[in-house]
């Protein structure tokens, strides 16, 4: 587990991953705040795990989706909640590579 | 006739018998939500037109006929708003029903209402609601407990007969439990999730709020069943939860899971629990102790697991299809940013940050890996539980119903609130929160009953019994 | 290899050598569109076009609420293609999510195989035919080599978008959601025409499997090419760059010609190569910078906790095992044996399943005319065909007929080059062009003997000629008779009829 001081977690850098823009004040509290929440979940460092296997449910059995045909909405529904939208297409700000 | 305190078995005896309609139900109702939801808040939204025709057009023969039920704002109506009490989803109308919401309708009910939460179904107390605060109807200055406080509230406020709630890490039981009904979480894959807006997809699970136990063993048998829209449901067949009723507990070991008595409980609470303890004990069931030892490490476990998973659920609320989109965006980056920082409340912005966190490189495995390890153990530990007896007793939460505002700074604080029911959730098993009494200020109590995967008919059964032989649940608060 | 052994690597590259002594590390990953009736995860169709997201429901559209639930027919093809390139197929495999924001993507996570892929190994053959006709018969050429595959997972695919004049762009979200194979290979290759090989054999293969038609051009096999250059012998690789915007097979191989050149000229000149991702300009015939090597991404796979893990020996495996098509190679030693053709000839045929396919129909009313057939489709149509017809048009009993037309007597085989061109220009049956252009082959006895009397009277330097022996005289009195007719006579029956008059 990584240290347990609490600006172990970079927030800004975080939030940007996450899409999420803070204001300064919003990412000193988060920083703050979540820095107690990881400090509290490093408890689970003492957890002996060693012999813990994640591929689990013997019983699995296929659930998977007959490749039939239905019907899809319709555009003008598909649309109806766009913010924004021209000639059948959802329009965003441009989208650079 | 006040028709409000009826249950769902007593109105349908007088739909049956042609002493009442459809249409004065829903009217009564209204008249209810008119007189006290500008206290409670418990509704978000009501399409009083909608639920009128709908109750004209009832088939009162089927087993839902007529009866108005309410639904938490997380949950797919066609043609209806599902804001998740989010800013972000200002404005989206779902074009689609949830499967719970088509079988409500094929067995009859009649939709009313969309009920308050925390955002996104974050939180323990729907303080984290973007359009206010629900209150707790024993005392308007408490939660109602969360997230699904809305649906909590309007039952045991007697403004819904029945409602749809959903439970993560406990968001049925806990405001169950604050504000005195019954509350159910089922199985994990007992109830399909299509439709459901997901907060943590491995926990999610949508349940009931009622007044009683025989009408939750009703709901569930509803909305329960494999669906093939819902890759997690499972194929099971689906019990007739009705007929397990009444048959008392005599014969039945009961688990009582010692570190579920811990200190920093109030003793308010643990005397509650251990009457009912006592009460089971009378009608003949042997109660035996359990130790479920991973217990301390589910609150850590849950808020790693729970944070990541919706860390990737909510990246989709991003203004381009569907609900808020920042004003005039510079560029994508520009309206991605402050789209979701506009939209969403503080509480759903630290979890979306802290279970991004958890699954970054270099994290991945001390954080989210671990976490799912230690989750088995939780799992395990009830399944060997499960060996020694057919249903474990448990608090709902640690203390009665908090002050609004009490613990709103300190998220920690408000994620221990869930310290009794998170496990259950993790394990993926079943649980009910039902009436046990009330604290000496009138706050409720509830008790939780645990079953194993697949248990919902002794769990009710047992709940049923403490019920049956309880005064608690017939209590109605001072509105 | 860490960032750090790289920029070190680049460092070391100082001392430039001659340019010939070094070499090109190519590795391919290869995205394929599967040809399914329906998306990945919902039950929209899943078709090219189509009015612009008229193909989407809440699902594909990553509305609030929604669950996705894989399709079978999906996953029995990619096990299909893993078990067509001698994969290991997993027994048991799930889905992860890949967290990323953009437009084009619904709920910006994209549903994809992360640490147990549903084929891991196996390998593409680059056998002679699939190369560039014009380096076939090169030395350097490798014939037969395998290139390793890495892994073969399944995804869904992304929206389209256009992008507009006024600084916006539109999303079209009917291919959101269809499903995807992606297949890596190790960096195998070394030269472009190895690329082009094993983008051509690998087609080849989805195409044999039905798994998809793999037209790049139609973006249904989509490519990024890794490529590096490094000094011959070395064993450590170069800093790579990640080629883009490859819409053809050909293109691929002039992209890589390209780029290696270039890197050997930064090398060469004394510089370095920068981690670069670099856009293919096939007008212009160069690459140009896209971006350098960003900020590392940080993906987040986890399990979709939506999704249960599959298990392919439930069934599923045993299904695609059951749509196993008969392989190339199998393919042309069964033609060689079945219809007599030679085995490049086969080799040609079975290179291209839909043209086989088309042989054996053509050959299969007669299959000794087998070989006739394959003349005709091989040397008279393949050989002279211009543009992107790989099929006749016509059907393929017109073949069959034509073969047995020549193969019997009945034209000779200058008419049936002239019936089969008419065939190909206007599609009409060959019976009908002999009727209509009057090229039946006389076989008349009576008819021909009279030519034949004919040439004998106005010849008699040849009679004399096979009179006194030379067999050959007959060559020139049956030119004779076949000028006399027209070229309608048959040539067999009046050889026999001369000898026998001029034995008489
Ligand atoms: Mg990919
Ligand atoms: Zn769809």
């Amino acid at each position: 587990m990584p240290d347990t001081s609490s600006d172990r977690i970079d927030v800004t850098y975080v939030a940007d991953l996450a899409r999420l823009r803070l204001s300064p004040e919003e990412t000193a509290v988060f920083q703050k705040q979540l820095g107690d929440v990881l400090g509290y979940v490093d408890q689970l460092a003492q957890v002996d795990v060693s012999h813990v296997s994640l591929l689990g449910d013997a019983d699995l059995k296929n659930r998977l989706r007959a490749d039939e045909v239905r019907p899809s909405l319709p555009v003008a529904e598909a649309l109806a909640n766009a913010p924004r939208q021209d000639n059948n297409l959802f329009v965003v700000p441009k989208i650079i590579d | 006739m006040d028709i409000t305190s009826l249950t769902i078995l007593e109105l349908r005896q007088k739909l049956a018998a042609g002493a009442l309609r459809p249409r004065e139900i829903v009217d009564q109702l209204a008249d209810r939500v008119t007189a006290v939801d500008s206290k409670l808040k418990a509704y978000l939204h009501l399409d009083l037109d909608k639920s009128r025709a709908e109750a004209d057009a009832a088939n009162i023969t089927l087993p839902l006929g007529g009866i108005p039920i309410a639904v938490k704002d997380v949950i797919n109506v066609k043609g209806a708003p599902c804001t998740c009490a989010s800013k972000i989803l200002q404005g989206y109308t779902a074009p689609y029903d949830a499967t719970v919401i088509r079988k409500l309708r094929e067995a009859g009910a009649v939709l009313f209402g969309r009920t308050n939460m925390d955002e996104f179904a974050m939180g323990s107390s729907t303080e984290n609601s973007s359009w206010g605060v629900t209150r707790n109807p024993w005392d308007l200055d408490r939660i109602p407990g969360g997230s699904s406080g809305g649906s909590a509230a309007a039952v045991a406020g007697h403004e819904a007969f029945a409602a749809l709630g959903t439970d993560t890490g406990g968001s049925i039981r806990q405001p169950a439990a604050l504000c005195s009904c019954v509350g159910l979480k089922p199985t994990y894959g007992r109830v399909s999730r299509y439709g459901l807006v997901a907060f943590a997809s491995s926990l999610d699970q949508i349940g009931v709020f009622t007044k009683t136990v025989e009408e939750a063993a009703l709901l569930l048998e509803i909305i329960a069943g494999y669906d093939p829209l819902d890759n997690t449901s499972i194929d099971r067949p689906v019990p007739k939860y009705t007929a397990a009723l009444g048959r008392g507990v005599r014969g039945l070991r009961l688990g009582v899971p010692k570190e579920y008595f811990v200190d920093g409980m109030d003793p308010e609470v643990e005397k509650a629990i251990r009457t009912a303890i006592d009460e089971y004990k009378k009608q003949g069931a042997e109660i035996v102790e359990i130790s479920l030892p991973h217990t301390q490490y589910a609150v850590a476990v849950y808020y790693i697991i729970a944070t990541a998973e919706c860390s990737a659920n909510l990246a989709r609320f991003d203004g381009v299809r569907y609900g808020k989109r920042a004003q005039n965006p510079k560029d994508i980056l520009d309206m991605y940013g402050r789209t979701r920082a506009e939209g969403f409340g503080a509480e759903v912005k630290r979890r979306i940050i802290l279970g991004t966190y958890v699954l970054s490189s270099g994290y991945y495995d001390a954080y989210y890996n671990r976490a799912q390890k230690v989750r088995q153990l939780i799992g395990e530990d009830f399944r060997l539980a499960f060996e020694k007896c057919d249903a474990l007793l448990t608090p709902t939460s640690p203390t009665p119903a908090f002050k609004i505002g009490e613990r709103t700074a300190d998220p920690l604080q408000m994620y221990l609130a869930d310290i009794f029911t998170i496990a259950v959730n993790l394990a993926g098993i079943c649980g009910v929160s039902i009436p046990c009494g009330f604290t000496s200020n009138k706050l409720p109590i509830g008790l939780q009953i645990i079953g194993p995967k697949w248990g919902e008919e002794t769990m009710l059964r047992v709940a049923h019994a403490f019920e049956q032989a309880t005064p608690w649940h017939k209590e109605k608060p001072p509105l | 290899m860490t960032d750090f052994f790289k920029n070190n690597l680049n460092m070391m590259a100082i001392a430039p050598l001659p340019a010939t002594d070094y070499e090109a590390v190519i590795g391919l990953e290869v995205h394929v569109q599967l040809k399914t009736n329906t998306k990945m995860f919902c039950s929209c169709l899943n078709e090219f076009g189509g009015a612009t997201n008229s193909h989407t429901c809440p699902v594909c559209l990553g509305l609030p609420g929604v669950l996705p639930v894989p399709n079978e027919e999906a996953i029995v093809k990619t096990v299909l293609t893993g078990e067509m390139l001698g994969c290991q197929i997993a027994t048991r495999c799930k889905f992860d999510r890949k967290n990323y924001f953009y437009p084009d993507m619904p709920k910006n996570y994209q549903i994809s195989q992360y640490d147990e892929p549903l084929c891991l190994g196996g390998a593409v053959t680059l056998d002679l035919l699939a190369y560039p006709k014009d380096v076939q018969k090169n030395e350097s050429t490798v014939i037969d080599k395998p290139v390793r595959l890495v892994r073969i997972h399944l995804e869904e695919d992304v929206a389209k978008s256009f992008h507009f004049d006024d600084g916006t762009s539109g999303i079209d979200f009917n291919r959101a959601g269809t499903p995807l194979m992606e297949i890596v290979s190790e960096a195998d290759m070394s030269t472009p025409e190895e690329a082009f090989a094993y983008l051509s054999a690998l087609k080849q293969i989805l195409i044999y499997g039905g798994v998809s038609d793999a037209d790049m051009e139609k973006g249904q096999m989509r490519c990024d090419v890794n490529v590096s250059i490094r000094p011959k012998g070395q064993k450590e690789f170069g800093t790579k760059c990640e080629l883009k915007n490859l819409n053809s097979i050909s293109g691929v191989r002039r992209a890589l010609k390209y780029e290696i050149a270039r890197q050997i000229d930064v090398i060469t000149s004394g510089g370095s190569i920068e981690q670069q991702t670099r856009r293919w300009d096939d007008d212009k015939g160069e690459t140009t910078l896209m971006r350098t090597k960003e900020k590392a991404h940080d993906y987040r796979y986890f399990p979709d906790p939506d999704i249960q893990p599959v298990r392919t020996d439930h069934g599923l495996y045993d299904q695609a095992i059951k749509e196993m098509p008969e392989l190339p190679k199998a393919k042309k030693a069964r033609l060689v044996q079945q219809f007599g053709v030679t085995t490049y000839q086969a080799g040609v045929l079975a290179s291209d399943a839909a043209l086989a396919d088309y042989f054996e129909k053509a050959a299969a009313p007669k299959p000794a005319n087998g070989s006739a057939v394959a003349n005709f489709l091989l040397n008279d149509f393949l050989a002279t065909t211009t543009g992107d017809e790989t099929l006749p048009k016509v059907a393929p009993e017109f073949f069959a007929e034509l073969a047995e037309l020549a193969g019997s007597g009945q034209i000779n085989s200058k008419q049936a080059k002239e019936v089969f061109a008419q065939m190909i220009a206007t599609g009409k049956s060959p019976a009908a062009l002999v009727k209509e252009l009057g090229l039946a082959q006389v076989s008349d006895v009576g008819a021909l003997e009279a030519f034949c009397d004919q040439a004998i009277a106005a010849n008699p330097k040849s009679v004399a000629d096979f009179k006194a022996g030379k067999q050959n005289a007959v060559n020139a009195l049956k030119g004779q008779v076949m000028k006399l007719s027209k070229g309608t006579a048959n040539p067999q029956l009046v050889g026999e009829i001369l000898i026998k008059k001029l034995s008489a």
